[in-house]
């Protein structure tokens, strides 16, 4: 019988061969598509009159945007005018992770209470957001929820200097005063002081085996000095008030109904599959590790700082991280509401020019940036809790 | 020495105490087990009681059920007559109202599919080529062929469409997905790299990029002779996107497959693209049902995104239903309604993913 497997170097070689020719023919076609379309494109580009590469971004832009985090008006570049909706993009998906984490590990958690009702009351929650489009919940909120607020002038008044009115919610802006640079200062060495005694007694601990309370003492060391280091300095954070004057509130810090929509249904969507990979993490621990926990008196705090959390943590954060990345990308829903993100402003920009290859390479370079940069951050985090395997 | 055999008898279970088993025992062991228990629940009751029963109340008792728009502001509750009348709208778009019967045809096999489908009376290769060819059928019937009246895709609309583009897209990015992720797998090294660039780069930028992507671009990279409508240029976006995403769920069930699997069925002389097809694809697929059905309801959520390069999806249509001049104010309503029916499709789906999910991979197809 011919073997052609076993004991024949030759036989392999031809296999290496035709693989190596195989993979060769492969890219080869791939290269072949890509060109052809490269080479459509340039035509259809020139045919239509629309020019290519990025000198356009400096350029005036000559387009409105109504929030941004840094001066703008229309007669600057279309390059700044993308690096606004950058840094929008960024603000409301930094807010919006901070704020569905919050809610997240509430309605996880509360999805496993032992309180029946609370227990309902998040899985209604979590089966209702869940199973809902994104969009759908964010016009809801927008021309909804939103637009049934009463006019600026009848605004509800939440507290002093903060409004919520039809046309967003306003409040105080926090405004640095003299002093403010010193007392920024100690608020940083207070900072450091905390670290230090909490490290400290995490040494002195491991070393005497008396455990000193260092979390709660450096917070309280930090406390202390920031308080003292605030009055010493003369109280330098002032706040400008919004007042309301012609139509509208003028003043104070402003967030816009769009944006307060797209943070809002981002939260709310997020919260549900955050709540739903706590759950899961939670439910990962066997029962008998904190019943085992519990005989040996070990108090609840530890039992839920050092059993179960960085186990749970072990199955919640890689799925964390995805929803992360899918927030950030969500974001990008703002389009249909009107908050000039990244992906809006593009998009004017595209209609304006056609420089339609170009925008879009700028998207995916800045989604796959923030996108790289989530993963890496969580994935240091998630080292750090897994399981050291041999 | 003698030994005596003894035989135990465990006398019969005390019955639980009535303070554990009745109504207020279930309350207090669920409700008000603590101060701290008792305290969130009184609290979660407050805040229920606030909103609620005013809920109940514009839902269905102030409710408006017949009448015209000054019916509905007097009574000051829901008013659903403006639904009835968008009903059509909201189902089919713009589509000829005198050849509506055409999707409710295909809405009617669709819904006797999936009641199969979930009943289990059909398996195996039947339902594949079931679900492969009703969209067939359903295009046929909406678009019009054989003799029957032709009707463009401009005024397809509505939840039919939405329907339609959530299932050409499964149902298309399956295989593809399959596909990619063998590549991905089992590739050599050049088709591995293409595989996972394509995957990683439609996972990391959103669809609505995509979709831009699709209604701009594709025109400017096609020779000027081939002309593919908006429609399915969007729909081709769908389908690339949605499978990247389920190739990355096909991957976790390669993964999950023993080499046993493989190394038996190669010693035993089948061929390796035999043992693929036949030995490890339907098994990963088994293993990753219930993921697969999540991106399904992943999907048929994203179908809402098409509104925002000019398709009248669904949402789009309750959408506009809302801003119409003639029913002014009752955005609230369609939005609820909407809600309504986009809930009803993604949770019975999912219920039917965690039904398979309990039985496990062996027992199902």
């Amino acid at each position: 019988m011919k073997n052609t497997y076993i004991g024949s170097r030759p036989g392999l070689l031809a296999k290496k061969l035709v693989s190596l020719l195989l993979q060769g023919m492969v890219l080869a076609a791939v290269l072949g598509v890509a060109y052809i379309l490269f080479a459509t494109t340039q035509e259809n580009l020139e045919i239509r009159g629309i020019e290519s590469g990025f000198a356009f971004l400096w350029r005036e832009a000559g387009l409105p945007i109504g929030d941004s985090l840094i001066e703008y008006d229309p007669s600057r570049s279309y390059g700044y005018a993308f690096l606004v909706g950058v840094l929008n993009t960024l603000l409301v998906s930094a807010l919006a992770i901070v704020f569905a984490t919050i809610l997240g590990v509430m309605v996880g958690v509360a999805r496993v209470s032992n309180n029946w009702l609370l227990a309902k009351c998040a899985a209604i929650y979590v089966e209702t957001l869940r199973n809902l489009p994104l969009l759908l919940t964010l016009f809801f909120v927008y021309s909804v929820v939103l637009a049934s607020l009463p006019h600026p002038r009848e605004a509800i008044v939440l507290a002093e200097g903060y409004f919520l009115s039809k046309r967003g919610v306003y409040l105080p802006r926090p405004v640095a005063e003299e002093g403010f640079g010193i007392f920024v200062a100690a608020v940083c060495i207070a900072l450091l002081l905390a670290v230090i005694f909490w490290r400290w007694a995490g040494a002195y601990k491991r070393r005497t085996g008396t455990s000193v309370p260092g979390f709660w003492g450096g917070l309280a060391i930090f406390g202390t000095l920031a308080t003292l280091a605030y009055l010493a300095s003369n109280s330098p954070i002032g706040s400008e008030l919004p007042v309301y004057k012609g139509f509208n509130f003028k003043g104070g810090l402003a967030l816009k109904p769009e944006f307060a929509a797209l943070l809002i249904g981002l939260i709310l969507y997020t919260a549900a599959f955050i709540g739903e990979n706590v759950r899961s993490g939670i439910q990962s621990v066997q029962a008998g590790q904190i019943e085992a926990a519990n005989a040996l008196g070990v108090s609840r705090g530890v039992v839920t700082r050092l059993v179960l959390l960085p186990q749970a943590l072990r199955v919640t954060i890689p799925a964390t991280t995805n929803d992360y990345a899918s927030l950030v990308k969500n974001s990008s829903l703002a389009v249909a509401i009107g908050y000039p993100d990244m992906v809006s402003i593009g998009g004017t920009i595209i209609g304006q020019n056609g420089q339609a290859i170009e925008i879009i390479a700028m998207w995916m370079a800045v989604y796959l940036t923030i996108n790289l940069i989530i993963s890496l951050v969580m994935n240091v985090l998630n080292a750090r809790v897994q399981v050291v395997e041999r | 020495m003698q030994s005596r055999t003894v035989t135990f008898h465990a006398s019969p279970p005390r019955p639980a105490p009535v303070n554990q088993t009745n109504a207020i025992g279930w309350m207090r062991r669920n409700l008000f087990g603590g101060w701290k228990d008792t305290a969130i629940t009184l609290v979660l009751l407050a805040i229920l009681l606030s909103f609620v029963p005013d809920l109940i109340q514009w839902l269905f008792l102030n409710a408006t059920y017949q009448g015209d728009d000054d019916v509905c502001r007097q009574n000051g509750g829901a008013c659903w007559p403006f639904i009835i009348e968008k009903f059509q709208v909201l189902m089919i778009g713009v589509y000829p109202q005198d050849l509506s019967w055409r999707p409710a045809v295909s809405a009617l096999a669709l819904m006797g599919l999936a009641a199969l489908t979930y009943s289990g009376r059909i398996r195996g290769v039947t339902l594949i080529a079931a679900w492969a060819i009703l969209p067939i059928f359903a295009l046929i019937m909406i678009g019009g062929a054989f003799g029957m009246q032709k009707v463009d895709q401009s005024v397809w609309g509505g939840l039919m469409l939405s329907i339609m583009l959530a299932l050409v897209g499964v149902i298309v990015s399956i295989p593809l997905g399959v596909l990619l992720a063998l590549g991905r797998h089992y590739g050599s090294p050049t088709v591995k790299v293409l595989c996972v660039t394509f995957i990683e780069l439609l996972r990391g930028v959103p669809l609505i990029t995509i979709l831009f992507m699709a209604s701009v671009m594709m025109p400017l990279f096609l020779p000027p002779e081939l002309v593919i409508n908006n429609l399915l240029r969007i729909q081709i976006g769908m389908i690339l996107f949605s499978s990247a995403y389920m190739a990355e769920v096909v991957r976790g069930g390669l993964q999950a497959i023993p080499k046993g699997q493989t190394e038996a069925s190669l010693s035993l002389g089948v061929t390796p693209a035999r043992t693929i097809a036949f030995v490890v694809v339907p098994q990963a697929l088994r293993h990753v049902l219930p993921p697969l059905i999540g991106r399904c309801i992943a999907l048929f959520k994203d179908t809402s995104l098409v509104i925002i390069v000019g398709l009248l999806d669904f949402l789009g249509m309750v959408k506009g239903a809302a801003l119409d001049t003639d029913w002014l104010g009752f955005q609230a309503e369609a939005y609820v309604f909407a809600a309504f029916v986009y809930w009803l499709i993604c949770y019975s789906l999912s219920l039917y993913g965690r039904r398979l999910e309990q039985r496990g991979p062996s027992a199902h197809t």
